[in-house]
């Protein structure tokens, strides 16, 4: 069977109960990663994660030995979960520790535990290479993953921690949802900002540790948080967001096992880390809200925009129009005719755009700060703007300039 | 014997009613590593009162509202809320922060906003129901928001902003709202919106408390002052409290003699 035919029968979960099984748990595994990533997104701290799963490599190596001292099987997952959960769970105390109790920053604090750890994993790692036990330990795997070889019990696991992982994201979206949005005001309703941020960083670390097997504790944290940046660019709502986050993590993650295991020598990690990152180059091009493509179409219809204002202007101050785009597309909207005259609807629009005009001149002069003002784009009618009291409000000013003015006269 | 004491220092006895009242502060201190933000500040908010807590910039006017709710530590102080601990009395209070502390990129409609104030009562496990979308539309409406309700809140305007940050905490129908500079950068129509909801609050016999920075309207908005420069300077009614003397020594040299005399005090 060649490589085609063995994807597409694994897509479909027809290679066999063992790969269809890890499949099935790594999609899980992205489902709780895009979820949880979309919280931790959201509070703008995917390097603490990066920490966390440095964090876990020293547990490996330290539960690996001592499985191995009490005469057992050093490869047992649980056992090593376990060993890089307490690890990671210490590098991420310590991280917290530091920010807290002294002046450096966090991201100094980042910097200094996931080197550390991490470095003392390595050494533990050597160490147990040159134990006589420890020569097929293939650790190394959890560096990037790999599912080859996988138990069946392995990926069930895998599948169920997932599982429950993402359930947890789910409870605990409206209180991270503060949090993430306004913690000083989370604080006030009865949230305690504290235990929620453990929380989240909490469920960072089990998807991280239920992850060593198959993504690997140095790109995980790429599995946390590309599926919620590629979600942000197809909606503005949270709820959504978080929803197609796991989706997009869950089929990166089920995509990238299948096409891992239908060749040996690629790794499983960099593999579903690629597929997920083909979701963000789709998301960041062809999504109609933030899309790169849509934002060019939007460019494109802002610039005829320009010119049709630029027109009605021109109209509404009875001056000629050479602009052969402007002309074009007045004429399309049948607001001059053939020999550049205003139709009747050419004139409606035309006063209606000088009235625009005025009242965002008012509004300039009234509030230069605002930043509704900043972000204006000379176009858009105020009713969309601004709302009816703010309106009335230039309106009276305006009148009063007039009054101002005809007295001068 | 320690808050006796703390009474026989500021000179002053403080009011036997206040023991329910919104907010009892005595002696609260708040540091941002070794340095006092506020000190030892006395404060006592009757019920159905509009407030202004004043003072210059870098005063500790926020910290002391921040220290007051526990959103900040408190270094010592005791804080009541209605004669109870904050802990015990939150579903009566509703805080508005400074719009800028928070990210307006943040994925949410301004309908997803206001409904974070039903959070408390909604529950942690239940699903919105019509009611409560309702309740959220109502609360827009009182701040003139209703036709931006399916708006992207990057999109909206300063003034704006703070509108969807005043019905939030209305959605929360407290007893006691505490605003952080509710005014700060907002346009004029805004500003006369959120003055109206507010002395409609009060009129129902709600207790409003605003940190303020613009000295001339505080006789127009608001019946009590609090004047604070790290210390407490004064507090009390706005005809006997906002006087030339209490704002120079608030301010010391910062506030121009000219700038006082326009305020047209006693």
């Amino acid at each position: 069977m060649g490589f085609g035919d063995y994807f597409i029968s694994a897509l479909f979960l027809q290679a066999g109960y063992n790969s269809a099984l890890v499949a099935i748990g790594a999609g899980l595994l992205g489902l709780s990663a895009g979820s949880a990533g979309a919280f931790i997104f959201l509070r703008k701290r995917a390097l603490v994660s990066d920490a966390i799963s440095h964090a876990t490599l020293p547990g490996v190596g330290l539960a690996f030995i001592i499985m191995v001292a009490f005469g057992s099987d050093g490869r047992w997952l649980p056992g090593l979960i376990l060993g890089s959960a307490i690890s990671s769970a210490i590098g991420l105390l310590m991280v917290e520790w530091i920010t807290r109790k002294t002046r450096l920053t966090e991201d100094a604090a980042i910097g200094a535990v996931l080197s550390v750890f991490f470095g003392f994993g390595i050494v533990l790692l050597t160490v147990i290479q040159t134990m006589s036990s420890g020569r097929q330990a293939g650790l190394e795997n959890f560096l990037l993953g790999s599912t080859a070889g996988m138990l069946i019990s392995e990926a069930t696991t895998i599948a169920v921690a997932g599982a429950m992982a993402a359930g947890f994201v789910f409870l605990l979206r409206r209180p991270m949802t503060l949090v993430a949005f306004d913690p000083e005001y989370a604080a006030t309703t009865g949230v305690n900002v504290r235990n929620i941020d453990l929380a989240m960083m909490g469920l960072a670390l089990i998807v991280t540790v239920i992850g060593l097997k198959i993504v690997g504790l140095i790109l995980i944290v790429a599995l946390l948080i590309i599926p919620p940046v590629a979600a942000r660019f197809w909606t503005n709502q949270v709820g959504k967001m978080i929803g197609i986050a796991a989706v997009i993590g869950g089929l990166s993650g089920y995509v990238g096992a299948v096409l891992s295991a239908a060749h040996a020598a690629l790794p499983t990690g960099p593999i579903i880390v690629l597929v997920a990152f083909g979701f963000f180059m789709i998301s960041a091009l062809f999504s109609p809200l933030r899309g790169g493509l849509a934002s060019a179409l939007r460019h494109q219809r802002f610039q005829r925009r320009v010119h049709r204002r630029q027109g009605l202007l021109s109209l509404a101050r009875r001056e000629p129009i050479y602009d052969g785009l402007t002309i074009r597309i007045l004429r399309r909207a049948g607001m001059i005719r053939a020999d550049g005259v205003a139709t009747a609807r050419g004139r409606i629009a035309a006063e209606k755009a000088a009235r625009d005009e005025a009242r965002w001149a008012m509004a300039r002069r009234m509030l230069p700060d605002d930043s509704t003002i900043e972000r204006y784009d000379g176009l858009t009618p105020i009713e969309r703007m601004m709302t009816p009291d703010q309106i009335a409000e230039i309106d009276r000013m305006i009148q009063n300039a007039q009054t101002t003015q005809g007295a001068k006269a | 014997m320690r808050s006796a004491k703390l009474v026989a220092e500021s000179g002053k006895i403080l009011d036997v009613a206040s023991k329910d009242a919104p907010l009892t502060v005595r002696g609260l201190t708040v540091s941002y590593g070794n340095k006092p933000a506020v000190f030892s500040v006395d404060a006592s908010i009757p019920a159905g009162s509009m407030t202004a807590i004043i003072g210059p910039n870098g005063a500790g006017k926020s910290t002391f509202l921040k220290g007051a709710l526990g959103v900040v530590p408190r270094l010592s102080g005791e804080v009541r809320i209605f004669g109870k601990l904050f802990e015990d009395a939150r579903d009566r209070v509703a805080y508005v922060p400074q719009r800028a502390s928070v990210d307006w990129d943040f994925p949410a409609r301004v309908i997803d906003v206001v409904l974070m104030g039903l959070y408390g009562s909604v529950g942690l496990f239940r699903l919105w129901r019509a009611r409560h979308r309702e309740q959220a539309m109502e609360c827009l409406k009182r701040v003139g928001m209703t036709d931006f309700a399916e708006r992207q809140i990057g999109q909206l305007s300063g003034g704006q902003q703070q509108r969807v940050f005043l019905a939030r905490a209305l959605a929360q129908n407290a007893e006691f709202y505490l605003l952080d500079e509710p005014f700060a950068g907002v346009d004029a129509a805004t500003e006369r919106a959120i003055v109206s909801v507010l002395k409609e609050l009060k009129s129902e016999g709600r207790t409003v408390v605003c940190v303020h920075h613009d000295l001339s309207t505080v006789a127009e908005y608001f019946d009590r002052v609090l004047l604070i420069n790290v210390r407490r300077i004064a507090e009390g009614p706005v005809e006997t409290t906002f006087t030339a003397e209490n704002l120079q020594e608030t301010y010391g040299g910062r506030l121009a003699a000219t700038h006082i005399d326009e305020l047209h005090l006693a």
